[in-house]
Formats: C-alpha cells, sequence, structure tokens
C-alpha cells in the first residue's frame, strides 16, 4: 500500500515535471519575442536565446515602433486594421446566422441543395478564388480600400454557418412551434428564442472569425496596395523588409503590439473557443 | 444522411409561399456572397485558365496549353507540389501523434490541468500571425537562438537552419507542429467520450495500459483522427505565410510552397491565365486527397452501431 502510494506521487511529479517543461517549449518563442522587444538594438543578437535583456531599451523600441513605417504611424494600421476586423466580425456572423437559420429550421425549395453549396465552399480553399476575386474588386474600383477586405467576409462565411446548423439541430423545434402558437413570427423565433440559446455557438464563431480576420495577410496582401490601407499584418510585413525599416527592436515591439487583442480574447473568452472546438470536432 | 432526408421531406412536402419567402429572405446575403465572391469568380477563372490573360491586354484563347505546359514542362510546378506534398506528409501526422499523446496525457486528474491546456493551446490562436512568423525567422535564421546557443557550446556553423536548402522545409514544419493545439483539445473531447466501463473491464481481464490504448483508446478515437486528417490535410495544403515571411520560398526554392507559387506567378510576373489553371490544379488535389480519405474510411474508421 505504501509502496503504491510513493509510486503514485512519483508518476505525478514526473508529469508535472514533463508538462512544464513541455509548457515552457511552447511559450518560449512568445517570453522570447517580449524580451527581445525589450533589448537594445546593439546587444539584440549577443547571447540570442536569453529572455533576460542584457540592456533595456524599453522606450526607444515601443515609440520608434509607433512611430510606423511610409509615413503612417504604426496606430493608423492598428485603426485599419480594428475597422475591418470589427465590421467584417459582426456582418460575417450576421449573415452567417440568417443562413443557418434558414437552412436548419426554414422549409423551403431547395434548402438541402443551398446547404450543400454551403459545404462545397467550405472544401474549396479561398486562395483558389482569390485571383478572379482581385479582377472584380479591380473591375468595381475597390481594390486597394478597406471595403476590399470586408467583402469577402460581410456575406457569412461557410464555416461559420456550418457550426451555427450543428448547435441549432441540438435544439428541440418544439421550441419554435411553442412560440409560433403565440404568435411569433418566424424572424421574431430567431432573434426572440434561438439566438438567446444558440449564443455559445455564436460567440466561438464571433471569436474564430476575430482571430481569422485580424491575422489574415493573404488577402489584404492581394487586394490592398498603398500602405494607407495598410492593416497590422502588412505593416508588419513592411517592417520585415531591411530597407524600409532596419529596426529589429521597433519590430519586436510591434509584433508584441499586434498580438496583444489576440492573447487579451484569448484570456477573457477561453471557454467559447474551446467549447467551439470540442462541439464541432465531435459532430463535424 | 441528413441531406437524404431532406431531400424525401421535400418529395412528399408542400412548401407554403411564405416559408419560401422568409427563406429565401434569410439566405440573400449569403447568395449575394455565393454569386459575386464564387459562383462568378469560379467561371471566370475556369474561362481565365484557358487564356493567356495578364490584367493588361484582353485574354486571349489559349486551350489547354496552361495545362499541358504545367504538367510537363514546368519545373516549379513540380517543386512546388513536392514541397506541399512533403509538407504535408510529415507535418500532419507528426501533429496529430504529438496531440494525441499530450491528449492523452492530459486526460487524468491531475491539479493544474486548465493551465497546461492553456499553455499548449496558445500557440494555435497565433500561429497564423505575421509576428510569429517573424519570431520563427528569428529563432532559427542568422544570429538566432539556435546558432547563438550552438556558438555558447562552440559548434560553429556555416548556414543557419533557415539558410540552408536541407533543411529549411523542416523549421517550417516544426512551426506546424508547435500548433498541435487545437488537434489537441479536439481529442481530449474524444477520449472524454470514451465510457470509463470499457477500461475497468479490459484492466479487470488484465489488459496493460499500453494493450488498453492500442485496443480500446484508438479504435473508439478513429472518427476524431479521422476528421482531423481531413482537416489538416486541407490545411496544410494551403499554407502560404510561414514561406512567404521566413524562408520566401528560398534557400533554393526549398520552400516554395504551392500557394506561395500560385501567388507569385499572378501577382509578380502578372500571369493570371497560368496562375488560374494552377488553382484548379490545386482543387483537383483536394478533391482527389478528400476522396481517397474518405475511401479508406470503411478500412480503419470504427463507428458504433447505432
Amino acid at each position: 500500500m505504501v509502496g503504491e502510494h510513493k509510486n503514485k506521487r512519483l508518476s505525478a511529479v514526473c508529469f508535472h515535471v514533463f508538462s512544464l517543461l513541455l509548457g515552457f517549449l511552447m511559450i518560449y518563442p512568445l517570453l522570447w519575442l517580449l524580451a527581445s522587444s525589450f533589448k537594445s538594438n546593439d546587444t539584440m543578437f549577443h547571447n540570442t536565446y536569453s529572455l533576460i535583456p542584457e540592456s533595456w531599451d524599453i522606450i526607444q523600441n515601443y515609440s520608434s515602433g509607433l512611430e510606423g513605417v511610409a509615413g503612417y504611424s504604426f496606430l493608423h494600421f492598428f485603426k485599419n486594421s480594428a475597422i475591418v476586423t470589427v465590421v467584417a466580425v459582426v456582418t460575417t456572423i450576421f449573415s452567417s446566422l440568417l443562413a443557418a437559420y434558414a437552412v436548419s429550421r426554414i422549409r423551403f425549395r431547395g434548402a438541402g441543395f443551398w446547404f450543400g453549396c454551403i459545404i462545397m465552399t467550405m472544401m474549396i480553399p479561398s486562395q483558389v478564388m482569390v485571383v478572379p476575386q482581385y479582377i472584380i474588386l479591380r473591375a468595381l474600383h475597390l481594390n486597394d480600400t478597406l471595403v476590399a477586405m470586408i467583402l469577402p467576409w460581410c456575406f457569412g462565411s461557410a464555416f461559420f454557418v456550418f457550426l451555427i446548423v450543428q448547435y441549432m439541430r441540438g435544439i428541440p423545434r418544439d421550441l419554435d412551434e411553442a412560440a409560433m402558437i403565440d404568435g411569433c413570427g418566424r424572424i421574431g423565433i430567431l432573434f426572440r428564442i434561438l439566438v438567446p440559446v444558440v449564443q455559445p455557438a455564436i460567440a466561438s464563431a464571433a471569436i474564430f472569425a476575430f482571430y481569422w480576420i485580424w491575422q489574415d495577410f493573404f488577402q489584404p496582401l492581394i487586394f490592398v496596395g498603398s500602405p494607407r490601407n495598410y492593416t497590422i499584418p502588412l505593416a508588419l510585413n513592411m517592417y520585415t523588409d531591411p530597407n524600409s525599416f532596419n529596426n529589429y527592436g521597433g519590430l519586436f515591439a510591434m509584433s508584441v503590439v499586434s498580438l496583444l487583442p489576440v492573447i487579451l480574447v484569448f484570456i477573457k473568452f477561453q471557454k467559447y473557443l474551446v467549447e467551439g472546438i470540442a462541439t464541432d470536432g465531435i459532430k463535424g | 444522411m441528413a441531406m437524404r432526408k431532406a431531400k424525401s421531406l421535400q418529395e412528399t412536402q408542400h412548401y407554403s409561399a411564405k416559408d419560401n419567402a422568409v427563406g429565401y429572405l434569410l439566405m440573400t446575403p449569403w447568395l449575394i456572397g455565393f454569386i459575386l465572391m464564387w459562383a462568378i469568380p469560379a467561371g471566370m477563372s475556369i474561362y481565365y485558365s484557358f487564356t493567356d490573360y495578364n490584367l493588361l491586354s484582353a485574354p486571349n484563347w489559349v486551350g489547354f496549353q496552361n495545362y499541358v505546359t504545367i504538367l510537363t514542362t514546368d519545373t516549379n510546378f513540380r517543386q512546388a507540389l513536392f514541397v506541399t506534398l512533403g509538407y504535408v506528409f510529415v507535418m500532419v501526422p507528426l501533429r496529430l501523434i504529438f496531440a494525441l499523446f499530450v491528449a492523452n496525457l492530459l486526460n487524468k486528474k491531475h491539479v493544474g490541468m486548465a493551465m497546461y491546456r492553456v499553455l499548449y493551446y496558445v500557440p494555435s490562436i497565433i500561429g497564423g500571425s505575421i509576428a510569429v512568423s517573424v519570431v520563427w525567422k528569428q529563432i532559427f535564421g542568422n544570429q538566432g537562438v539556435i546558432m547563438s546557443l550552438l556558438e555558447r557550446f562552440g559548434i560553429e556553423q556555416e548556414y543557419s537552419l533557415v539558410g540552408n536548402p536541407r533543411t529549411a522545409l523542416f523549421v517550417i514544419i516544426l512551426m506546424g507542429v508547435w500548433q498541435f493545439g487545437s488537434s489537441m483539445l479536439i481529442f481530449l473531447s474524444g477520449l472524454k467520450q470514451i465510457p470509463d466501463a470499457l477500461y475497468e473491464s479490459a484492466a479487470m481481464d488484465g489488459a496493460t495500459p499500453i494493450q488498453r490504448f492500442w485496443k480500446i483508446t484508438i479504435p473508439m478515437l478513429t472518427p476524431t483522427i479521422f476528421f482531423n486528417l481531413i482537416q489538416q490535410i486541407i490545411n496544410g495544403l494551403r499554407i502560404f505565410t510561414e514561406s512567404k515571411i521566413i524562408t520566401d520560398g528560398g534557400p533554393m526554392n526549398s520552400t516554395l510552397t504551392y500557394v506561395l507559387y500560385l501567388y507569385r506567378t499572378a501577382f509578380t510576373n502578372f500571369h493570371m491565365g497560368y496562375s488560374c489553371a494552377l488553382a484548379w490544379i490545386m482543387v483537383l488535389i483536394i478533391g482527389l486527397a478528400t476522396v481517397l480519405l474518405f475511401k479508406t474510411q470503411k478500412s480503419w474508421v470504427y463507428y458504433e452501431a447505432q
């Protein structure tokens, strides 16, 4: 009995040692980024692996990073990212919610066909469509605008439709029918009855949307050309070009700033995120 | 299954005019997006893939010439395909094995589980970010963390891992494996679904933990593994940001991924028609991979009789 107890203790210790080591390795790149954003440029590449700056230069790094590049301050890029992300997230979730409600709850002609189309667009990577999309945006004189980055999202996205449909299917139809008898219309049922119930699915879809749009590099790279309309990923990409911005401290400092909203949202909403992955994983 | 059921409903049921109106009203935003961002672009893309369109002059019909060139003489295409498939074939299994291993570790009752889960999941949410690719480049590049560690131990290297054509792709693969967190969470929820009774009766019959893992855990998890595999392969084939930022396809095209090649063809060389043909070949490859995986499903994925 005593031996078994000791064995258990030992295995618990082994477990924690391993888990902590792995955890350290996992977040080392982030710690390194944070530490490097504090290091002065001249000691940056001396004992690069170290997480403790030899000489500190926080103010210089962050202020030179915020000054920005190509005549625009970093706050300008931050503002662009914020506008694109907020508008795109709100519109894509709203459109996806409407489509999800229609295909899962309304008996209309072609519902099955359109659900099939939604699934199909999920299988085809967006990169494939990017060339003709660019040509269309150019024909509409919308390329190189903030709108160009919102447009691919604002009509809804198959993944979010699918996520909300999966959740809605788990909710009994009796709820709709009872509301209908009480005189609630079909649109009323969605907003008054279903939205409060599917709120977890909406929340996790919104968080995923936030991550993807905030960090998206590919579409902005193609749809936007002038620094005035750059979002943060494009701005950071310009910072990495040694010809236009030879300042590693500033680059690392602004990389930290670009990750802050992502980390904050994660800390605040991680419950929804973990649940969203779990339900999607089981049912998908 | 669900779709077939919906179809038989359609055949037997009469649609009320009101339901039709409301249904299409609700679908309007998605339908506009589908037409503007998918249907029309798809049609245009198919047409352009048979032309020499270059944005400046009107497209000329060239028949199958783009496809023939790609499949017979384009060495960059072959390299890009080789790099991308190599990336997927190495990264996806490693990521899934790692995710499964860690999920198993975390599926016990210890103090601090929630903290570990968060710690391992963080890389997955920020992984697509430019900032992380910048960090990766600095860690594995010249004057980077690895080089400075090697120097510390007195090992001089001519090339960094990023600068060496033989190892550059592995740096990018490592970044993919590092983001095993979301697969791990999916496995964790799969593991929680396996009834304890199965393990208990196996233990009573004298099965060792390793036997229990191979005979119970793995078979019960195969649907989850299958789902993960499909998702990761499709996602892996579209890798772009990492190879653009960390190595820009180099050195010597050793990290030229398919989407990076497509991007360069279209937006550096303005060969729009040619890049559309490349895009459709990619769709075919993804479709083929998905069909093949679904075909193998019967022989290894175990679904509980319902």
